[in-house]
């Protein structure tokens, strides 16, 4: 396993529990790459994902497989622990990104190996892999950089 | 059918408020019993008069109430879905209640004590103790990203608000203050040392741009509410408060809301509570300009804001230079929010504390009085839907 990004929370919160409409997305995140669900029937992209599409109602879901490029939509500072497990953390930040090749599929993560001071809303920013323990692997994004 | 003027508030009551864990060795029915009989009391009925019981976030044992109290026929118990969002919906589903004929004396209440081992502000990361919440495939796509307390979540839509409007930390602090100067003039109130400017921004940030005053404080108490029919309220204690419209849901596309966070860009930087906004103002007759005193849940400061938006207060993103002309401020704003002090600076049970403080604005009781109040708002929310809001007038 690779070293874990900084700024990432601990390993002991990465809890995945899995049904059958969520578990494409953790099964992929093992093998580091990121998909979402997508409509079959009308295309529209869900995240999390749910057994139904919001737009026309059908089940049928595809699993594409995305670039991994995101935009910062918000972001929060994470600098005082919630709970004393957290006390080595902080700060972190927890960032709401905005999938670039899924329009509408926003998801919580968070922006790693960076100076938190310097995130912004509209930040550029691409997934990276963190192997958390063996057999959980979770999304979280770093600034592009160039 | 409309509610409109059918049913009235009769009766408030309160437990005394305590800091967090201070309220013990009572029990948490306990405390419910004694905002109850405080509010029988209040309206000038007895516990017999009480028929129906109408709650949100999770609810009290009714039988048990009625046990304890010695009730002697319940005809409507019920709940209200998601959280402290539906504070003032509660008394909506009494009012609902009453209306219908399904019962005569319907009591709202909260009762909160939080543990001294486990923290209601950290629901999502406690792993045991009563606050635990099991992993679901849901949890997955949230927690594992440190993201634990509703803190959490209001901080992220307070940091797209500030970055679409220019709204600042000055204007978070102008409702933490503005409330503070309210409280320090009831003597219920937890908090009795003003706040400045300095000490607010000298403050522990927690999760940024959120810093400890933004938040709301930790307490132990119990606020009961009874309502009745519009045709018995009149002949009881007080002059009746009539309820003239209550309004519970949201905008679908606010979904699971802030455990979500897939909101569309028009709904975001929200409180969520438009959709309720526009419901209840309809249903009243009335709009925002009749409104003479606003109690808006309070759990995060900069929602206090939001909720100025979403209830026409001021215009979409306007609410920090709204909030800086002195518009929220007793006793010369043009809209005085949270003369309590709120959950911010009175006590946080939950939200019930703003509807005791609309009835005691509209009989002209309150400490921080509205002159000629005549319609009083009451917000629970933003949260999950449904949110709630609540028109009341004498």
């Amino acid at each position: 396993m690779s070293p874990r990004p900084a700024g990432a929370p601990p390993a002991e919160i990465a809890n995945i529990s899995v049904d059958s409409w969520t578990e494409p997305f953790w099964v992929a995140a093992r093998e580091h790459k990121l998909v979402c669900a997508r409509c079959a029937s009308c295309g529209t992209f869900r995240m999390p994902p749910t057994p139904f599409c919001p737009n026309c109602n059908s089940q049928d879901t595809e699993w594409p497989e995305l670039s991994g490029r995101a935009t910062v939509y918000s972001f929060t500072i994470v600098r005082h622990p919630v709970t004393p497990e957290l006390a080595a953390n902080v700060p972190y930040v927890i960032g709401l990104v905005d999938l670039d090749d899924a329009p509408g599929a926003r998801m919580f993560t968070n922006i790693v190996d960076c100076d938190p001071d310097t995130v912004y809303v509209g930040q550029p920013v691409q997934v990276v892999w963190d192997d958390v323990a063996d057999g959980v692997t979770m999304p979280r994004f770093t600034p592009l950089t160039s | 059918m409309s509610l409109k003027d059918k049913t009235a508030v009769v009766g408030v009551g309160s437990s005394q408020y305590y800091r967090r864990g201070q309220s013990l060795p009572q029990t948490t029915m306990e405390l419910a019993c004694k905002a109850i009989l405080a509010a029988v009391e209040d309206a000038g009925l007895t516990v017999k008069d009480i028929d129906g019981f109408a709650y949100y976030s999770g609810g009290m044992d009714t039988g048990l109430l009625a046990q304890t109290l010695g009730i002697p026929e319940i005809r409507f118990s019920a709940t209200l879905t998601a959280g402290g969002s539906g504070s003032a919906g509660s008394v909506g589903l009494a009012a609902s209640a009453v209306a219908s004929g399904q019962a005569e004396c319907v009591v709202s209440v909260m009762a909160l004590q939080q543990v001294p081992e486990a923290r209601f502000g950290a629901a999502f990361a406690a792993k045991s103790g009563p606050y635990a919440a099991k992993p679901t495939p849901t949890s997955a796509f949230v927690t594992p990203y440190g993201v634990f307390a509703p803190g959490h979540f209001f901080s992220l839509i307070t940091q797209r608000h500030m970055h679409l409007y220019g709204t600042k930390r000055e204007h978070f602090a102008e409702v933490a203050i503005s409330q503070r100067e309210n409280a320090l003039r009831r003597p219920t109130a937890l908090h009795t040392k003003p706040l400045t400017l300095d000490d607010y921004f000298n403050a522990r940030m927690i999760s940024d741009p959120l810093c400890l005053f933004d938040y709301t404080m930790e307490s132990d108490g119990a606020v009961a509410v009874i309502t009745t029919s519009a045709e018995r309220a009149r002949d009881l204690r007080h002059p009746p408060v009539y309820v003239m419209a209550a309004a519970m849901g949201g905008d679908g596309r606010w979904g699971g809301g802030i455990t979500w966070m897939g909101m569309p860009d028009d709904l975001f930087p929200t409180a969520g509570a438009g959709a309720v906004g526009r419901m209840v103002y309809e249903r009243a007759g009335i709009g925002p300009s009749d409104v003479d005193v606003a109690l808006l849940y309070d759990h995060f400061a900069p929602m206090v804001l939001l909720q100025l938006e979403d209830y026409g207060f001021c215009k979409p993103g306007e609410s920090g230079p709204f909030v800086a002309e002195g518009n929220i401020r007793w006793p010369n704003g043009s809209i005085p929010v949270n003369t309590h002090g709120g959950n911010l600076s009175e006590a946080y049970i939950i939200g019930m504390t703003h509807v005791r403080e609309a009835v005691e604005q509209l009989r002209g009781t309150a400490v921080n009085q509205v002159e000629g109040a005549e319609i009083a708002l009451v917000t629970g929310g933003p949260s999950s839907i449904p949110v709630s809001a609540l028109l009341l007038r004498r």
